[in-house]
């Protein structure tokens, strides 16, 4: 071999580029500003907090924070809820999975998780309270059986013990990791391995368990930790349906951080820290039960036991996990039929009088909140989604996979409690200047939103036929015409796809509305989080419903453009199905 | 035009080379086979020839084509025609379009690019189905649109990788027969991978078993 190497490298100039600027926007507009913000808030957090005169490091405020009424209560709650939800939501996900396993096929299923996912978190809250609530639907149709004449005195909604809000947490999460393990299960040989498990004696759920499960869990592991996080930092479910006095952790800092009283932001950024500390305690959690269920695991799997069989909870987690999706779609229902009740009078199951009353005063307050939201939707997801093909065709140009720290840099602003870096952030942009505009809210939105896109879009594109751009470049197509004639459109489903989930996460968020708003951009979201606290069901009800009717619009255009646009291109419409 | 491969051989990872290295000479309008136990990297060489080669492959030795180096070009410059096992028509274009993305840029005007595609048609037998979507077409039809789309680009040489495998024994030789005439028609080197030693017989060409590296 006496020639000179020549490593691959000859198309990789224009490569370079693309990755240089996505590597700049990314670690300038993503991992900068959350390492700031994280900076800004644990120095408020110890004391120093120039713009309220607080100057010197001290652990004050953690004493105060520990000293406010009601906090051991809401550190409790916040553990309780968050971990409860999660393992809940995981165990539901996973004996579902193998309950249902080979009775419905993935496109199916997609298509039932679907609705779920995109309902934002706050509209599936309200609508589970309209459901739950002691005056609720649940209560009017068990009224004629239990003799009820009256609407019962008990706490179904929130609840002291936060079981509400572990309800409403899993019928939220439930859909989304019953998904994220269908797709694991389609990358493993599944069929093969139960079949070999089951010759060999081990009954479906014992196989589920020993086999399936450990080769499942690396590759939802990530997701698992993302629910985590969000269980334990939720703010705007835990306002809907978690308890009030005193609320979970995450509520009680938000509410010192509005608090009139500016000295209170000390403690609350102290609070922020704990919030992180949490998590970052329950990622710890995660990693020593995967390490001791390893080593318990090995031992079992070694004894050989077939043991007894698991199928009595498989079925069990199989009708919970239907009566919570039967849950959810009830509680969607609810918040139309309430939008459009009028006279609705205990223990009626429908109202007696329908009307568009509360609909019909747009200028009132729905229409400018309706369009903000659409605004920010619109501009956060075309951002993320370029930014997002951007980074995959500059894998492509480099013709590279992902590295291990880039795709652990998608997933860091879903790890990261909220709470924990938006309020630094706020100080630094009140600093610069740039708080309460519509830009620095977008950037806000944009910043959870690419981490879905980028999720929804990264497989798929990698599923890509790799000929097709090589047979391009064969005939002379240069990178920017095999990007745009060939893989865009090919790809058009799974784009349009990406951009639905990134609308739906746009439209749910709250906290950065909020925070990065200051206030005063109102979003359906941060309306219908505040009259779910108000007695007027009707005005909640049209806010949830179009807040969680613009998601659904948005998947249903998903759906329908590419089968309109590619009724006539079977190999299409056969990838699409897949 | 001739393609010549001197010393040519692929690393992954700097690791040994994929194969012994390889020296061939395709002259024009010829069909040189090379064969091969699966994995041994016969379709990497075609990658590396036609400039597809991924991240962590490195090659050694020269690639030229009439004269010039290939080894520096991008994949587009090359005029490197490629053909699959299958078509590999892109999905979302009809067959006319497909052919029209392969069309040379040198053909200009509207009418005289679309009459350019369906004399490549009609050369095909695919009269008359410039409108239609690939995914209905035969196995047959699809492998003489997609090789009329690579003729188009007007390539300077062509790489086949198992273009006939996927084809039916009757079907497989009528092809053989159609793709192997438009190659010396055109006048240019091809190179093809493939099992059959029917499809390295009827090319007529040189045959290399890439395990042992000359020609």
């Amino acid at each position: 071999m006496g020639a000179a190497l020549h490593p691959v490298s000859t198309a990789d100039r224009d490569g370079r580029t693309l990755r240089a600027v996505v590597l700049v926007t990314v670690a300038a507009g993503l991992v900068l500003p959350i390492a700031a913000g994280l900076w800004q808030t644990a120095r408020a957090g110890f004391g120093v907090l120039p713009a309220i005169g607080a100057e010197t490091l001290s652990l004050a405020p953690f004493a105060t924070l520990l000293d406010l009424p009601g906090f051991g209560t809401a550190l409790r709650l916040t553990l309780i809820t968050g971990f409860g939800a999660t393992a809940l939501s995981v165990l539901l996900a996973v004996g579902a999975c193998a309950a249902m396993q080979g009775r419905m096929t993935r496109r199916a299923s997609g298509r039932l998780l679907t609705p779920f996912l995109a309902a934002p978190h706050a509209a599936m809250a309200i609508g589970l309270a309209f459901l739950l609530a002691p005056s609720g639907w649940i209560a009017r149709a068990l009224a004629p059986l239990m003799g009820w004449d009256r609407p019962p005195m008990l706490a179904t909604v929130n609840d002291p013990w936060g079981l509400a809000l572990i309800l409403g947490l899993t019928v939220k999460e439930l859909p989304f990791l019953l998904l994220v393990i269908l797709s694991a299960l389609g990358q493993i040989p599944l069929r093969q391995h139960l079949a070999a498990g089951r010759s060999l004696g081990y009954g479906r759920g014992i196989v589920w368990i020993k086999v399936i499960m450990p080769q499942v869990w690396p590759l939802i592991r990530l997701p698992v930790m993302v629910v985590l996080a969000y269980s334990l930092s939720v703010v705007d479910m835990a306002l809907i349906l978690g308890p009030s006095n005193p609320p979970t952790l995450a509520v009680l800092l938000l509410r010192l951080f509005s608090a009139p009283d500016l000295t209170l932001l000390l403690p609350a950024s102290a609070g922020a820290l704990l919030q992180a500390a949490l998590v970052a305690l329950g990622f710890g959690l995660l990693w020593a039960l995967e390490r001791s269920g390893r080593i318990i695991g090995r031992w079992w799997v070694r004894r050989g036991g077939r043991g007894m069989s698991a199928e009595p909870g498989l079925w069990l987690a199989g009708a919970l996990s239907a009566a919570l999706f039967a849950a959810g779609a009830l509680a969607m229902l609810s918040l139309l039929v309430w939008s459009l009740a009028w006279r609705w009078s205990w223990p009626g199951v429908l109202p007696e009088t329908w009307s568009l009353r509360a609909w019909s005063t747009p200028g009132g307050g729905w229409a400018a909140a309706l369009g903000h939201t659409v605004i920010l939707a619109a501009a956060s997801t075309a951002l993320s989604l370029v930014l997002a093909i951007a980074w995959l065709e500059g894998e492509d140009r480099a013709r590279r996979g992902r590295a291990g720290w880039a795709e652990a840099l998608v997933y860091l602003p879903l790890l990261v409690p909220q709470i924990g870096f938006l309020f630094g952030l706020n100080v630094l942009f009140l600093r610069l200047g740039l708080t309460g505009g519509y830009l620095a809210v977008i950037w806000a939105h944009a910043l959870f939103v690419f981490p879905y896109v980028m999720i929804a879009l990264s497989d798929p594109w990698r599923a890509l036929d790799p000929r097709l751009p090589r047979a391009a470049a064969s005939l002379g197509a240069g990178p920017w015409r095999r990007l745009v004639s060939v893989k865009l459109p090919v790809l058009l489903t799974p784009i349009l796809t990406a951009l639905a989930i990134g609308v739906a996460v746009s439209v749910a968020q709250y906290l950065p509305t909020l925070f990065m708003g200051a206030g005063r951009i109102s979003t359906l979201t941060t309306e219908a989080v505040t009259l779910s606290s108000s007695s007027d069901r009707r005005i909640t009800g049209v806010y949830a419903t179009l807040q969680a009717g613009l998601p659904f619009a948005v998947y249903a255009a998903a759906f329908l453009i590419p089968a309109l646009l590619h009724r006539n291109r079977r190999g299409l419409m056969a990838e699409a199905g897949r | 035009m001739t393609l010549d491969l001197h010393d040519v051989a692929v690393t992954w990872k700097g690791g040994a080379p994929l194969f012994p290295p390889l020296t061939l000479s395709v002259q024009p309008g010829e069909v040189a086979t090379v064969m091969g136990p699966s994995g041994i990297g016969k379709s990497t060489l075609l990658d590396a020839i036609g400039g597809h080669l991924a991240h962590g492959f490195a090659l050694s030795g020269s690639i030229r084509l009439d004269g010039t180096d290939l080894t520096t070009l991008p994949a587009e410059a090359r005029r490197v025609g490629l053909m699959f096992q299958d078509a590999g028509l892109f999905p979302h274009l009809s067959v006319g379009d497909n052919l029209a993305f392969g069309l040379a840029r040198r053909v200009r005007g509207r009418a005289a690019r679309r009459a350019a595609v369906a004399e490549a048609l009609e050369r095909a037998g695919l009269a008359g189905l410039s409108d239609r979507d690939p995914a209905t077409l035969s196995g047959g039809q699809q492998s003489r649109a997609a090789l009329m789309r690579t003729l188009l680009a007007e390539p300077r040489a062509l790489l086949l990788d198992e273009p006939f495998s996927r084809l039916d024994a009757a079907l497989r030789s009528e092809l053989r027969r159609f793709t192997f005439e438009h190659i010396r028609r055109r006048n240019i080197p091809a190179l093809m991978v493939t099992h059959d030693a029917v499809d390295a017989e009827a090319a007529g060409g040189p045959v290399v078993d890439l395990t042992a590296g000359a020609a």
